[in-house]
């Protein structure tokens, strides 16, 4: 789950991370205050669950309250569209207003759990305010890296030779210790599964400032942090996204796309996503209706792909190990005949009651085009889509 | 022989809710060899009026001589039941269960690190050796055929898709091994691949990977320096954005030894036969064997 930046800052000033003064805002008005409180010139930050905001103008310098009135207002209410969006952006509802600092050097922390490994590992660098990235990608030797230990956590020692890495002058070093430490607990006491400060910052005057921050937590261990599920921002979701959501489908909207596919298993989704590649379309979206779908939720995953306007035809694969095909089939006619679905479907069915299935669809009326198997359901699918440009 | 599980298995079963009950059922049916069942409070009573159920692993370990586990407790609980298995001295436990906490799991795997208890998953579909009827997991029993081709996936469903493949060119499997798709996991594809090269009945070995970490590039290492037996790997995910996870929790493009064409390219450095398609898993491996 993505939380934004002025939700990060707080969470870090709990940790006792260092950060730069400031305050969110929703209004012009507010934004004048707080620019106000906090004097001389202000950086106005929009909140948006998307890297890339300062390419696209959202992030402004101003030297007065009344330009941070005016850079807000302009914020508000519009939608970023940066290279990590859609085309249709996000929606800015909230700005933060932040001090400035002097500012002698920018550095890159950052926590991830390394799969390989086992264990959280910090990394850091000294080109701060660059995407780690192109630092790894062009110049990996500027990248150190330490793993945590599992059952100890991060220890001092190990900490110090991080700080010592990033080339802090000696009388900050013992702040940007404690500053890794204490971030680190912030990554393992939340569940996260990303903590970035980027930069992270030596002032003139040697403090150590975690200047932006970026927290992303772990799904999956949200329900031992019931404070922080109400951080979620449901309006920064794509909307067919937030409905999948609390379906609890594993739905990922893709652009560009018209094969709208629904399959059971993650694995076989991205597997069917790439066959509507191999035949010269493109997917519409991830869809994983999971194990032990309802009903319901079938009729729900399958009206979603219908709401997606990218949409033309539809593409269901399913081999049923947990999951029941005559379930899935009864959902989706279900859904299709009140949504009154005209769209051309192929469908492969295999596995626990997959013949019932296929009597079920068969039998609904619905335009549908059944397919042994997945080959068998890439040639019919190539075959439609050729019918349909013929046809347009 | 086959790897991991075989006519040997004595296997209990951890977490009869919804879906434990309803896989305890089938993988019975299959004819898999299930002593012991563990679901607290439930002493004294009878899985199918059958099979013993018990409070504790260890309990039902002591009365049961089981050695394999399967788990299908719900996830925040997962951790615990893993712990629990290693510690009744289980030689392999296979964790069924999907959602747990990834740092649970970096827990698990310091935890079992110097122990002798093999691990599978979490999020997997488990392991199945079709000419003994031993199956742990949820793999349908129905769908695999006897033989002599290693399956080794990260995916579950997929890896029923490469099953089917395989069965319509009429190759069967020795054992077939789902190893889950958490970014930290127990058994990996190294592991796995190192089992099947010292298996008498595998004669060539599918690998079914996918967008996220660097574990294909491992086993591509592994397999140029120690696996001769011939080996077909797809790579699902070629479509996937970065940055966005694709329902496993592993299944994430953050970088560039994550996409799938880095993953492939480096199998395919390693003799991999690397399938342009996830429909061609079949017919490749058919051309592999003769």
């Amino acid at each position: 789950m993505n939380i934004h930046e002025y939700q990060a800052r707080e969470i870090l000033e709990k940790y006792g991370v260092p950060t730069p003064r400031a305050e969110v805002a929703s209004s012009g008005e507010e934004a004048e205050e707080i620019a106000t409180r906090i004097g001389g010139r202000v950086v106005v930050k929009a909140q948006v669950h998307a890297g890339g905001r300062g390419k696209v103008g959202g992030v402004k310098l101003v030297d007065s309250p009344e330009q941070a009135r005016e850079v807000a207002e302009a914020l508000l209410g519009s939608r970023l569209v940066t290279k990590q969006t859609g085309v249709a952006g996000v929606p800015v509802e909230k700005v933060m207003i932040a001090e400035t600092l002097d500012i002698k050097d920018e550095l890159y922390l950052s926590i991830v759990i390394d799969g390989d490994i086992g264990a959280p590992v910090v990394m850091a660098s000294t080109e701060g305010g660059v995407e780690i990235e192109e630092v790894a990608e062009n110049t990996p030797e500027k990248i150190f890296r330490v793993a945590g230990d599992p059952l100890i956590g991060l220890t001092t020692y190990h900490a110090r030779d991080i700080a010592l890495a990033l080339g802090v002058p000696a009388e900050s070093l013992s702040a940007t210790t404690k500053l890794i430490i204490d971030l680190y607990r912030v990554f393992t006491e939340n569940d996260c599964s990303l903590v970035e400060i980027n930069p992270l910052v030596i002032t003139e005057d040697n403090k150590i400032v975690a200047l932006d921050a970026k927290i992303t937590l772990e799904d999956d261990a949200l329900f031992r942090h019931p404070d922080l599920v109400d951080l979620r921002d449901a309006n920064q979701q794509d909307p067919l996204e937030r409905r999948a959501d609390a379906a609890d489908l594993a739905y990922v909207k893709l652009e560009g796309g018209r094969v709208g596919c629904m399959v059971n298993g993650a694995g076989l989704a991205m597997a069917t996503m790439d066959i509507t590649k191999t035949i010269g379309a493109s997917p519409a979206n991830f869809l994983d209706i999971g194990g032990s779908a309802d009903q319901e939720r079938i009729e729900e995953a399958f009206k979603i792909i219908m709401d997606d306007a990218d949409v033309e035809i539809i593409l269901v694969n399913l081999f049923a190990g947990i999951a029941r095909a005559d379930v899935v089939a009864q959902g989706i006619v279900a859904a299709a005949k009140e949504t009154n679905a005209q769209l051309p479907m192929v469908v492969t069915m295999r596995g626990t009651n997959a013949e019932e299935g296929a009597r079920i669809l068969g039998e609904s009326g619905l335009n549908i085009t059944s397919a042994p198997d997945l080959a068998g359901a890439a040639d019919v699918l190539k075959q439609i889509l050729l019918e349909l440009e013929g046809a347009s | 022989m086959a790897i991991l599980v075989g006519p040997e298995t004595r296997l209990l079963i951890q977490g009869l809710g919804r879906d434990g009950s309803f896989q305890a059922s089938r993988t019975r049916e299959y004819g898999t060899n299930m002593v012991a069942a563990v679901h607290p409070g439930r002493d004294g009573q009878k899985f199918e009026d059958e099979v013993p159920y018990f409070s504790t692993v260890a309990k039902a370990v002591e009365d049961t001589g089981a050695n394999t586990g399967v788990i299908f407790v719900p996830a925040p609980f997962a951790m615990d039941a893993i712990i629990e298995q290693v510690d009744a001295g289980l030689e392999l436990v296979v964790c069924i269960t999907e959602g747990v906490p990834v740092l649970d799991m970096v827990k698990v795997m310091a935890y079992i690190k110097d122990r002798p208890t093999r691990l599978i998953g979490s999020n997997c579909p488990g392991v199945l050796t079709p000419a003994s009827k031993a199956k742990v997991g949820i793999v349908p029993g129905n769908i695999v055929r006897p033989g002599n081709i290693g399956v080794v996936s990260r995916s579950g469903t997929l890896t029923y898709e490469a099953i089917a493949q395989l069965v319509q060119y009429g190759l069967g499997q020795s054992t077939c091994v789902g190893i889950g798709g958490d970014p930290v996991h127990g058994t990996t594809f190294t592991d796995a691949l190192e089992l099947f090269q010292a298996d008498d009945e595998t004669e060539a070995i599918v690998l079914i990977g996918e967008i996220g970490g660097v574990r294909e590039q491992l086993a591509a290492e592994y397999i140029k320096e120690n696996v001769t037996k011939p080996v077909v790997a797809a790579i699902a995910g070629q479509s996937a954005p970065a940055g966005k996870r694709m329902g496993h929790a592993g299944a994430i493009i953050t970088g560039r030894a994550a996409l799938a064409s880095e993953k492939s390219r480096a199998l395919s450095e390693a003799g991999v036969h690397v399938v342009d398609s996830p429909t061609h898993i079949g017919a490749r491996m058919k051309e592999v064997v003769g």
